[in-house]
């Protein structure tokens, strides 16, 4: 008797012990679906628009963008013609991996080129990197054309926020969508055809 | 008065197991009589959980869990609230002395050979206090909102968001938001100052537990249970109470001591406790010149640095990372050693260990450095120390030429 086993008993077992799993899968689902970001903070991630009438040529201006960093800089003639020369240095040159919207995939990195739009985080933990515009600085060697350094673990990008080789981050910087509305007035987030 | 109080226990005592729970745990729990210096660090780890949760629920009565508010009150707390200075350096201290001894506690592990059959489960249990107090320590730090708060949590949590195909995702479900923000804020208190420490207070009763069923472990690594009196007490075993309470007493009262130097004297221990950058408010736009973990997590962030990106991924510095912390699970079965205790290992074992600490001890120093070549390059030699240490263990604890073990226990 002892050793005999009732299988319709133990089926019932198996099928409420099932039932129950499945109902705690249930109950739990709320429980996480409730860290998931609220309304609010998708709603916050809303276009923001930048005047880059001011910004002098050489110089960047900040932007906050669905809480996070957006370079907008104004590159020189100078700043410009250094970009070709040091394809060899980086990881991606020619931007192949979908970093950047389709009209930026191009040498430049942007729409108009003297104008670059970048989201200032380092693809490698999320700092966001130093801009170091001058042209070979003492601590980023003879032949550093200009770009950002990245303070935290030491990734180099040039001045189209391309990675260069040997350094943690593995891709170049995101462009994120944006647009002119007007001249000198850029819209970050949008880059829907219609009119802001 | 007596014969009163007699009354009350007997009452307790046919309605709840108090008297015999008191001689199973401590008057009649016989511990080996050759405990050294080593064996205080686990009631000092008591004594620093019990520093930590007291103080802990008294700062909460004046923090704010916002991130508009958070780093002004902690000011507040630092400056208007009576001792309100005094709770939070005790925390913050009791933080990183936290793992001064747990550190040290684990050393004492490695050196006895305290992991060995049969206590490997009480090995395991201690593994994963110590994967939650880690995740205790970095949700506590982020509640300052000061800029290492902020730019260490983005660091880690980014991690996260290195793995591939679900990462993303992943991390965006740590953190609440697309950014560390006022969500992530908010849940890291929830998760700091009930979720882990309720996890911590369960796992560190089942690891006294399964330590009262195996019995301590001693600096000859030798079973005492092997030799019984008539009574069927181990010869070589002494009750806990009172004699190992009054010895670890002698060691709180030491511990305290320090501890009371480091709040009074250097309450951010000049950068290593408190890093100067806290003491500035999260801005979310600006990455401060050098960011580094505190202290306590730089072996591994070095280790994390160390490997190079492969195939277009930061992925195998962070599974190199996380293989570091997890790796000591799995020392009980590692370890083909036929002694346990350091005392009659061979010189192979030795030479191991010792370099073993070198490159943590170096690895720690290295992470809290800005990465260069060079240290890059000693990063890397030091994590290969670092995992030859366990991954060649099976073979040179078995070559290795150990001393016969004493039957009886040893002491000076």
């Amino acid at each position: 008797m002892a050793d005999e086993v009732n299988l319709s008993k133990r089926r019932l077992l198996t099928a409420t012990t099932a039932g129950g799993v499945i109902a705690a899968a249930g109950v739990g689902a709320p429980f996480v679906l409730s860290l998931m970001p609220s309304e609010r903070s998708k709603a916050a991630g809303a276009p923001v628009e930048v005047d880059v009438s001011n910004v002098k040529p050489g110089t960047m201006t900040n932007a906050e963008w669905q809480g996070k960093p957006v370079w907008v800089v104004h590159r020189t003639k100078e700043m410009l013609d250094l970009l070709s020369k040091h394809d060899d240095k980086l990881v991606d040159p020619n931007s192949s991996v979908g970093q950047q919207p389709e009209y930026c995939n191009n040498p430049n990195r942007s729409i108009k080129p003297e104008y670059l739009v970048v989201l200032g985080v380092c693809t490698h933990l999320g700092c966001s990197p130093t801009f170091r515009p001058e042209v070979g600085p003492d601590d980023l060697g003879k032949d550093w054309p200009g770009g950002w350094f990245c303070p935290c673990h030491g990734s180099r990008f040039d001045l189209a926020a391309r990675v260069y080789k040997g350094v943690p981050a593995p891709t170049n910087l995101i462009i994120p969508p944006h647009k002119y509305v007007g001249e000198g007035r850029i819209l970050i987030g949008d880059d829907s055809k219609e009119p802001a | 008065m007596m014969k009163l109080l007699n009354g009350l226990l007997g009452w307790v005592d046919a309605r709840f197991p108090l008297v015999s729970s008191f001689k199973a745990h401590a008057s009649e729990y016989y511990a080996p009589k050759n405990f050294n210096f080593w064996y205080f660090f686990g009631s000092l780890a008591l004594v620093v959980l019990v520093i930590q949760i007291t103080s802990g629920i008294f700062l909460t009565m004046n923090y704010k869990p916002d991130a508009l508010f958070a780093f002004a009150s902690v000011e507040y707390i630092m400056r208007d609230v009576h001792w309100g200075w005094l709770l939070r350096y005790v925390h913050s201290t009791g933080a990183s002395m936290f793992f001064v001894v747990i550190y040290l506690h684990m050393f004492r592990g490695l050196i006895y050979g305290s992991y060995r059959k049969p206590r490997e489960l009480l090995w395991i249990i201690g593994m994963i206090i110590y994967l939650a107090l880690m995740g205790e320590a970095f949700m506590g730090y982020l509640l300052p909102w000061g800029q290492m708060s902020f730019w260490g949590a983005q660091v880690i949590v980014n991690l996260f968001s290195s793995v591939p195909i679900i990462g993303h995702d992943l991390a965006i479900l740590i953190r609440g938001d697309f950014v560390v923000s006022d969500t992530t804020l908010n849940r890291f208190f929830a998760l700091h100052v009930i979720a882990i420490p309720l996890i911590l207070v369960l796992i560190v009763a089942a690891h006294l537990i399964a330590l009262h069923e195996v019995g301590s472990n001693n600096p000859d690594g030798i079973e005492i249970k092997k030799h019984k009196d008539a009574n069927g007490i181990p010869l070589d075993g002494i009750p806990f109470h009172p004699y190992y309470t009054v010895k670890d007493g002698l060691g709180v009262i030491a511990f305290l001591i320090i501890f009371c130097a480091i709040i009074f004297y250097a309450p951010d221990m000049g950068g290593y406790f408190l890093e100067d950058n806290n003491f500035i408010p999260a801005n979310p736009m600006k990455t401060p010149e050098h960011i580094s973990p505190v202290w306590y997590f730089t072996p591994y962030y070095a280790i994390l640095r160390a490997v190079p990106p492969l195939f277009g991924s930061q992925f195998p510095g962070v599974v190199a990372m996380g293989i570091a912390t997890m790796i000591f699970f799995f020392l009980p079965w590692l370890d083909r050693g036929k002694v346990k205790s350091i005392r009659y290992r061979g010189p192979i074992y030795k030479t191991f260990l010792t370099l073993f600490a070198i490159s943590f001890v170096g690895l720690g120093w290295l992470g809290l450095m800005p990465s260069t070549p060079t240290y890059t390059v000693i990063s890397r030699i030091l994590s290969v120390v670092y995992f030859a240490f366990f991954l060649l263990m099976p073979w040179y604890t078995r070559i290795d030429k150990c001393k016969p073990e004493p039957d009886r226990v040893t002491s000076k």
